[in-house]
Order: structure tokens, then C-alpha cells, then sequence
């Protein structure tokens, strides 16, 4: 088989994973090697459905023993297969990496044979990459669930990203949809891996010549919209999941109807939840960079997400008391739960005001999104001029701004006809 | 202000426009406005020709990191870089505001001179983060070519990122819209003015590798997600005519259409025409 067809084939197969990051490491080449990282990442181009593409993103081989119902690689589905010799995917990576396509290499793959054969060949063109060929670039693999600890254990010294794929967001349903994988195989891995970064770091403070185990920490990924659960147990899972085993990401991936199992939606009137998926997407950054907790942002009344309001305006809403926020006082913590206000705002403000009070105008400079954040904002204790809103009236104010097009204005033109003709 | 208002006449170098801050101190001249060789500007303030003098030049620099802050310094070096309008003069204008003030400028952030200045060097900083992932290299008898249309002038700050991440390599950037070439050679890069570029024809393992890169690039979307709105604000369309990717598939021959932009050089032709900045 001819290069460009495995190429297509392999990375056909990949591109459902939405893992596609190359940050949280900063590293320059050796001097005899090519490669770098960037600590926050860099984005190479933009594929046609608007992700980014910063890795080159292939499996190792779609050949799988498994059956897992929400998956193209199914062992019952009628594909293509191919697998990449360790060499041709070395000489891939770096002939894209040289013309600077790429960022690295993510590496993923089927289960051939079995969990550990797999791991082996990966762990074999990892070496050749990193060894022969003198590459220093990122590589992200992913770990395969049920492989011997001590090969994930070398996996991991080779790659500075491994990850993990929860997959589904409840043990019921991993036991319905991915009956050879279970709850404990894929969280046996990812406190492994939790364990052997600590000890790594550890090891680091001794002697900086100590091997460095996935410096760039641990992802995992998620699928919404094939199984039953809400927008609520799936946060909190996420929330669980970076308290209890410090990873960097967990990504929310909406379900393609790639499969005609009847225990997946019928793919014939199935839209893929796109609006869901970035909600969650929204939440995520707010329980990672705002201080904010999945029980604030959901709860049993409202299990799911507002579809018209982003988290963060929608908890605004139910926690009028909070506001108006001061600008000029509030401390960094409150400044960011002012919606229209993000991480790099809420800083600028911080340093601006030591130079003198802030007003409106300022707000606007330092790149404060006022159409939101005027309702929640006072500074030196005035109110934004003019703005006279009821509290019943700040939700229709607020979705006004997310959907301008539910009332289409249109131009009057002076030679219409007023009134009808007789 | 009651220094008189003239206006500036420099060669539109780096050191040429800290001269002309020296002596506008030096005379007590508050600057209306600045014109360059390349941009004659007409103003009604009585003109100034502004020699370039290297060492009150640097002068001025060091005492921008003294007296202001180093990170003023940066400011200063990277608002140079950038296309704002009348950039020269939100530059004197920072300065002035600094020597008085002190380091405390830099946290102004809703000043008019500050914010139009910190503003356009994050312009800059970011146009040179997005161009660290568009630029397209084109290997050529094993050296590396590459062409980028940018608005500002990043060549400097993607000078340390190649260089570390390519030590071995020998490749070329070439910045069309300043008409400055980035060179990399044995560990070490420089900036020279060049006026022509001209790309040769790719060889056919070149060739592969955009055919291999291109079908990476189709296979990666996602049919059901597709989102060009999405796309053109990840990646706006002005970097779309150099990007490999977006081209269409070049015939199989070898042969370049028009519109393919073979941006490979045999004939590199690099002549240092315009001065170097600091």
C-alpha cells in the first residue's frame, strides 16, 4: 500500500479524537537534534471544520481487537485497514516537522493483538523518533488501557503528553457501549500515570539529570451526546477528574453518528450536539481558570445548561446579589466572575488602577466586553449612564447580544408603500 | 506644552529615530511629526533633517531601561516593529510620559499613548505567534525557504524561535511586504534588507511531501462539524495565499501552475539594500 493511502486511511480513523494540544512544556532542541516546545503551544492551521491542527494526528494502525459500539475502528465495521511501519511514520514526522507543518507527533492506535503488542510498537517508533532521528519535538500517545504498567511506565519517558480516554461519562455506560473495556482499566492507567509524574518531579528537584516521565502532564477525553447523562454529572466527573488525578485536560468530543448499533441514536435524524459541546467547553475553562465549582454552575433544579446563555452569564443571573461589582476595589476572584471579564481583563485591571481610578471608557480600553459586563458593574460606585434595565429584563438583554438575528431589523426604504393599496 | 513643534526628517532606522529623541531633548523640540525616505510625509512645521548618530542613539536606549524600566526597553523596541499609524510618535510621546514618570508608565494602561502603544505591540507579538505555526518552509537542495506577507515586522521576534527549534538547518525567511529576508547559518541568524526574491521550482520529493500534507489536511476535518466561520476567525484569509495546504493540488508532472506559489529558490537573489535595524 502506497504511503499517501495509509496516510488517509490512519489519520481518517484519528480525527474523531478532538485532543489536538501541544502546550504545557517549554523546551529547546539539543544542539545535535531539531525540535522544540512552546509552553503555550502553537497551532500550525485550521482544518475545514475550524479545529485547530497543531500535531500530526494518526493511529499507529486501525487493525482492533475490540468491539466498542461508538467507535469507527470497531472490530464488526467494514473499513479500510493499514498500519504504519515504525520507520515510514518517523520519516513522516520529521519530513512535515522540517517544513514546519506540524508541531509533533500524536500518536495514537487500535489494539492489535493485544494491549501490551500495541504499546510495544509504539514505544518502538517513539524510540527511533527521539534516539535515531534526534527529534524534540512533542509527541502526545495515548496510553492503551490493560497494557503491562511497566510499558506505559516507558511510554511515558518517551512522550510528554500521554493521555488516557474516559470516553463515557458513566460506568453504566462504558459496561453497555465498551463491554471489553471497563470503569477500572481506564482508571488504573491515569493514576499511574499521576503517580509516575509526581514521582518524576520529585526526582527533578534531586538531580536535574533525572528522566523526565509525561512533563506535559495528562489528558483525557470525553464523548456527549451518544449516552443519557446531563450537563451536571458530567462536570462534576470533569471536576473529579482534576482534582483527583491532576490532569492538564479533559476534552469533550460530541458524538458522530458513525455507527448503526442500536444502542447509539439513529444516525439518520441525529445532529451532533455542537452547542452542548461548547457549553461544556465554557464550564471547563470556568472550573480551571475562573475559581468557579460544578455545583455553582449546575445543580438538581437545572441539571443542564442554559442553550441561550454561556455558564457564567447564566450563574450572573441566579446570583444577582453578588453584583454590582465594583471595579475600582473588588479583589482579582470577584473581578472574574463579572461576565465580560476574562483572565487577561481582569488582570489588566488590576495593574491600571494602581495608576488612578477606572471608569467606563477605561474598561472598554482594557478589552472589558461592556455589552455584558455593564449589568453587573459600578465604577467609583456610578452605574454605566443611560443603562435603566429591570432585573426581568436582563435576560432578554443578555440573549439579545448571543443571537442579534432571532429579530431581523430591516432597512425602511423612503419609496416603500406605507400603506397598503386600495 | 511649550516646546516648539516641528517636524522630523529620519532614514527610518532604529538608531535614526532614538537621534531624533535625543535631539528633540537636546533643542527642546516637541515632535508634530516624523517622515522617512520611504514615507515623505508634507507637514506645515518647520522641517528637521535628523542625522543618525549610533552612539546618542544608544544613549538613549540604555537610558529608556534606566530611567523608565527594561520592560519600557522591550516596548519601545517592539513598537518600533509595528505598522501603527504615526508609530514614531506614540514612541516619543511614551518616552516623554516615561522620563517622567517613571516605571509606573508601563501600568498606564488607559492612557491614549500607552494604550495605543501597548495595543500594537500585542498586535505584533500575536501576528508573530501565529506566523511561528503558518510559516511554510520548502526544501531546496537541503536548505530550507520560506515566504510570509505580514503586516508587521516579525522577522525578529521569529529569528530566536527557528533558530532553536532548527540548529542545524540553514533556511531562509523571507518577509514580502518589508521586502527583509530572516537567514539562518550554522547557529546563528541576521536580518538583511533584500529586495528580490525569486522561488525556483520544488523538487518532486518536495512535492510529495505537500501532496502527503495536503491529504492530511482534507482527511482531518470532520464532514458533520464543517465550519468555515470558524476558520476564517482561527485563521484569517490573508495568511490563506501562503499557506500549502490551501493551494490547489499541483499537477503531477512537477510543474508549478501560476497561482501555486513555489516559494522555493534557486535564484535567492539578496542584496542589502536597506539599513539594518538595532
Amino acid at each position: 500500500m502506497e504511503l499517501l493511502d495509509k496516510l488517509t486511511i490512519l489519520s481518517d480513523a484519528a480525527k474523531y479524537d478532538a485532543a489536538c494540544t501541544s502546550s504545557g512544556l517549554d523546551r529547546t532542541s539539543r544542539p545535535a537534534g531539531m525540535g522544540s516546545t512552546l509552553f503555550a503551544g502553537c497551532c500550525h492551521t485550521f482544518s475545514a471544520d475550524g479545529r485547530c491542527v497543531t500535531l500530526l494526528k494518526v493511529l499507529m494502525s486501525n487493525y482492533c481487537v475490540y468491539d466498542c459500539q461508538y467507535c469507527v475502528n470497531r472490530r464488526s465495521n467494514d473499513t479500510r485497514r493499514a498500519a504504519f511501519t515504525p520507520q515510514e511514520l518517523c520519516e513522516l514526522t520529521i519530513g512535515f516537522y522540517r517544513r514546519n507543518y506540524i508541531e509533533g507527533l500524536f500518536l495514537s492506535s487500535a489494539v492489535i493483538g493485544s494491549p501490551d503488542r500495541t504499546t510495544e510498537l509504539m514505544i518502538c517508533t517513539l524510540r527511533l523518533l527521539r534516539e535515531k532521528y534526534g527529534f524534540w519535538g512533542y509527541i502526545h500517545a495515548k496510553a492503551i488501557p490493560g497494557a503491562d504498567p511497566r510499558l506505559t511506565q516507558e511510554l511515558g519517558l518517551l512522550a510528554d503528553r500521554l493521555s488516557v480516554n474516559i470516553e463515557l461519562p458513566s460506568e453504566a455506560s462504558l459496561t453497555r457501549l465498551a463491554p471489553d473495556k471497563g470503569k477500572a482499566s481506564i482508571l488504573k492507567p491515569m493514576a499511574l500515570i499521576r503517580d509516575g509524574i509526581q514521582i518524576a518531579k520529585r526526582e527533578l528537584a534531586v538531580s536535574r539529570h533525572a528522566p523526565r516521565f509525561a512533563p506535559a502532564g495528562q489528558s483525557t477525553q470525553m464523548i456527549i451526546g451518544a449516552t443519557p447523562e446531563s450537563d451536571r454529572q458530567i462536570l462534576t466527573l470533569s471536576q473529579s477528574l482534576y482534582e483527583k488525578y491532576h490532569l492538564k485536560r479533559v476534552f469533550y468530543s460530541a458524538y458522530m453518528p458513525v455507527s448503526n448499533s442500536r444502542l447509539l441514536p439513529a444516525p439518520q435524524d441525529f445532529q451532533p450536539p455542537l452547542l452542548r459541546e461548547h457549553r461544556l467547553y465554557q464550564a471547563d475553562w470556568l472550573l480551571r481558570y475562573y475559581h468557579f465549582r460544578a455545583e455553582e454552575l449546575l445543580d438538581d433544579a437545572h441539571p443542564d445548561f442554559h442553550p441561550l446563555l454561556d455558564p457564567k452569564c447564566n450563574w450572573a443571573l441566579h446570583h444577582l446579589e453578588f453584583f454590582p461589582v465594583e471595579v475600582n476595589k473588588a479583589d482579582y476572584e470577584a473581578l472574574l466572575r463579572v461576565p465580560g471579564i476574562g483572565v487577561k481583563s481582569a488582570r489588566r485591571i488590576l495593574t491600571a488602577r494602581r495608576c488612578g481610578p477606572l471608569g467606563f471608557e477605561g474598561l472598554k480600553r482594557l478589552g472589558v466586553v461592556l455589552k455584558r459586563a455593564q449589568y453587573f458593574l459600578t465604577c467609583s460606585g456610578r452605574a454605566m449612564v443611560g443603562l435603566r434595565v429591570s432585573q426581568a429584563g436582563l435576560l432578554r438583554h443578555l440573549t439579545a447580544l448571543d443571537r442579534p438575528d432571532t429579530a431581523p431589523l430591516e432597512q425602511l426604504s423612503l419609496f416603500d408603500q406605507v400603506c397598503p393599496q386600495p | 506644552m511649550s516646546w516648539t513643534q516641528v517636524s522630523y526628517c529620519y532614514d527610518g532606522s532604529f538608531a535614526g529615530f532614538l537621534s531624533c529623541v535625543f535631539d528633540s531633548y537636546a533643542n527642546r523640540e516637541a515632535p508634530a511629526s516624523f517622515s522617512t525616505p520611504e514615507e515623505p510625509q508634507i507637514s506645515l512645521w518647520p522641517e528637521r533633517q535628523a542625522a543618525t548618530h549610533l552612539e546618542r542613539a544608544q544613549r538613549v536606549y540604555r537610558s529608556v531601561a534606566a530611567r523608565i524600566s527594561p520592560q519600557a526597553q522591550v516596548l519601545v523596541r517592539r513598537g518600533f516593529l509595528t505598522c501603527l499609524p504615526e508609530r514614531e510618535l506614540y514612541l516619543w510621546n511614551f518616552l516623554r510620559l516615561g522620563y517622567r514618570q517613571g516605571a509606573r508608565v508601563t501600568q498606564d494602561l488607559t492612557s491614549d499613548w500607552v494604550h495605543g502603544l501597548t495595543k500594537a505591540v500585542y498586535q505584533l507579538e500575536h501576528e508573530a505567534h501565529m506566523y511561528k505555526g503558518f510559516v511554510r518552509f520548502s526544501d531546496q537542495a537541503g536548505f530550507l525557504v520560506a515566504q510570509i506577507a505580514p503586516k508587521n515586522r516579525v522577522l525578529p521576534l521569529l529569528g530566536p524561535h527557528f533558530s532553536a527549534r532548527f540548529p542545524q538547518e540553514t533556511f531562509v525567511i523571507y518577509d514580502q511586504s518589508h521586502l527583509e529576508a530572516l537567514i539562518h547559518q550554522s547557529g546563528a541568524w541576521t536580518i538583511t534588507g533584500a529586495e528580490d526574491f525569486q522561488p525556483g521550482d520544488p523538487t518532486q520529493e518536495e512535492l510529495s511531501y505537500r501532496r502527503l500534507w495536503k491529504r492530511f489536511y482534507d482527511t482531518i476535518a470532520i464532514e458533520g462539524r464543517i465550519n468555515p466561520t470558524l476558520r476564517r476567525s482561527h485563521m484569517p484569509k490573508r495568511y490563506w495565499g501562503l499557506l500549502t495546504e490551501l493551494q490547489p493540488e499541483p499537477d503531477p508532472q512537477g510543474l508549478t501552475s501560476r497561482t501555486y506559489m513555489a516559494y522555493s529558490s534557486n535564484v535567492c537573489r539578496l542584496s542589502a539594500t536597506k539599513p539594518n535595524s538595532v
